[in-house]
């Protein structure tokens, strides 16, 4: 879990000058990022500060008004979600965005067959597919979900809901995974559960956070960024934006 | 109920139909006829409603081309009338999904009630040029289909044109229940529930929404084919609004996203229509009453009713466990 393991490693994913703008707001400004392979990092930063913008730019849900985004070196700035999500890339999402009327298993299945040729096909039931279906009983398991494969998602609990996010980020064997606040709205005890299920994750994985739970912020990445009105104001080891009197006056010490 | 036991309980209504009907008399064996063709125009309905959640309400477009075709082929160029028919059904649903492939285009790009009316634009410019092209579709008289095809059948015969068109909406049945129940279908079930997810799980939603699109446009086109022959005359009545708006009430009567649902709304609805005009002149309110009613107690439609059925008795009976049951079966229309 240490950040840049390797001198002369390709970063997975580089923003060069990112900016976003809706109308007169500057949602983004500059945001210039690099995450190399197995990197634990995390953006944090008071409501409003951009960052699941920045998150929408990155995945490509919003374009970008300038600058660059880099995809395991592949500039992908224009490139549409799905086409992002085939390289290697993950997300969750900050409100929970699950299938609610499908069952467990269906969930997990549907995210399995995204990058699947056979996605397309017609001719056969999709429960002739061996394979996507071992997968999807090897993921459940690993989350601990496999005795509830077949409730449908909108009678799970919430905290339950928000780690099958997580499973569905995982379903595509990404390289990188970005994670929208994980633990919103989950009690101590889960989010403390939410973090030791990131902490197990495959060291691997680059993950990129975006978190309110401090807690979980200082137990799972190695490095933080401060976003403040759309830009970086400062990156740095936990113990780093922990002291920092910047920090500490625009977020931990406005409320 | 298990799925195997939903797959034969539909195949024994479906043998039932085939050897009830044939022995009824000729008035019931046209309504169920006329019922079956608007059955395949409602099922492909149901493919956008139901399982990706587009509400079409253009789908009697299609319907008019392969209707219209049909009609053309047979009334100036006597084709179609022999073997060549089954050419003509290949040629109505390729009409119908080409189509369906250039209006999708337009439609696709939009969700939700502006689908509904690009769908419904476009489906009026078939209509206008169904009534003002003269010398092709003959305008307001339409043109007439005299005879029917015989290939060694001779589908003159009613029992024996509804035989065909039984096989032809059993056929279409079992195709759109693989499709739906196939990995491309069960994609259609997400993008339904949540599109923005699927794009991050590497869905390319738009070719997906696009392809179910096409494909209903092909069976839009069978159903037209079906119908021409069926009704004898096709006339810019035939593509008129009310058949799309029809076609998706049967859905919704049915129970949208089940297929079944959609063939039982086409039956109900053709029932009503014909035994009641006969009765009383005010069917149409009866009609009106009905879907009113289903809407506001069965939002599942008729498919949903055991379900609604048991939700029903488990919370009369007050036991927690019970309750729980009701609620897991009540989420399990579909």
């Amino acid at each position: 879990m240490t950040s840049a393991s390797a001198i002369g490693d390709a970063p997975v994913l580089e923003l060069k000058g990112l900016c976003k703008s809706f109308g007169g707001l500057q949602a983004t400004r500059n945001v210039t990022l690099r995450v190399m392979p197995g990197d634990r990092q995390a953006i944090i930063g008071p409501n409003g500060a951009g960052k699941t913008t920045l998150f929408n730019l990155i995945t490509g849900i919003f374009p970008v008004t300038s600058g660059q985004v880099l995809l395991f070196g592949q500039d992908v700035t224009s490139w549409p979600s799905h086409q992002r999500t085939a390289l290697g890339m993950a997300r969750t999402f900050q409100v929970t965005s699950l299938f609610p009327k499908l069952t467990v298993l269906d969930n997990v299945l549907l995210a399995i067959k995204g990058l699947r040729r056979s996605k397309f096909v017609m001719w056969r039931f999709l429960s002739s597919y061996k394979d996507v279906y071992d997968k999807a009983y090897q993921l459940l398991e690993n989350a601990g979900f496999l005795d509830r494969k077949d409730a449908e998602v909108r009678n799970l609990s919430h905290g339950e809901q928000r780690q099958l996010e997580i499973v569905l980020g995982l379903a595509s064997d990404p390289k990188i995974l970005l994670l929208d606040e994980p633990a919103a709205g989950l009690s101590s005890g889960e989010s403390t559960e939410m973090a030791e299920f990131l902490m197990k994750l495959d060291p691997g994985l680059a993950i990129l956070l975006i978190e309110h739970d401090m807690d979980v912020v200082f137990d799972v990445a190695s490095q933080i960024s401060v976003l403040h009105f759309g830009e970086i104001l400062e990156t740095g080891t936990s113990q780093q934006i922990h002291s920092s009197a910047k920090v500490q006056e625009i977020y931990l010490g406005t409320d | 109920m298990t799925q195997t036991m939903k797959i034969v309980s539909v195949a024994a209504v479906l043998v039932v139909l085939a050897v009830i009907v044939p022995h009824s008399s000729s008035f019931v064996v046209l309504l169920t006829t006329r019922a079956m063709c608007f059955a395949i125009l409602a099922m492909s309905v149901d493919l956008l409603l139901g399982f990706t959640g587009l509400s079409s309400m253009g789908q009697a477009a299609y319907f008019g081309v392969g209707a219209y075709l049909t009609a053309i082929l047979a009334a100036k160029f006597h084709f179609g009338l022999g073997w060549d028919f089954w050419l003509v059904v290949l040629m109505g649903m390729a009409i119908g999904a080409a189509l369906a492939a250039l209006f999708g285009l337009f439609a696709i790009r939009a969700s939700g009630v502006y689908f509904l009316m690009i769908t419904l634009a476009l489906g009026q410019c078939v209509w206008g040029l169904a009534y003002r092209w003269n010398s092709l579709t003959g305008g307001d008289n339409g043109i007439n289909v005299t005879n029917r095809p015989n290939f060694g059948l001779d589908l003159t015969n009613e029992r024996t044109f509804f035989f065909l068109v039984f096989a032809f909406f059993a056929a279409s049945l079992i195709l759109l229940y693989i499709l739906v129940r196939s990995p491309f279908g069960r994609s259609l079930e997400g993008i339904r529930e949540r599109e923005l997810r699927m794009q991050i799980l590497g869905y390319n939603t738009w070719l997906h929404k696009y392809i179910a699109f096409i494909i209903a446009g092909a069976f839009g086109g069978l159903a037209g084919v079906l119908w021409a022959h069926t009704n004898g005359l096709i006339s810019p009545e035939t593509v008129v609004l009310t058949t799309s708006v029809d076609s998706l009430l049967m859905v919704v009567l049915g129970g949208a996203g089940t297929l079944v649902g959609a063939a039982i709304g086409s039956g109900i609805v053709f029932a009503l229509r014909e035994y009641l005009s006969t009765l009383v002149p005010w069917w149409q309110y009866a009609l009106g009453g009905v879907y009113v009613l289903t809407i506001l107690y069965l939002p599942t439609g008729l498919m949903g009713f055991p379900a609604r059925l048991r939700q029903i008795r488990g919370a009369s009976t007050k036991n927690p466990s019970k309750s729980g049951d009701a609620k897991k079966l009540a989420s399990a229309p579909s």
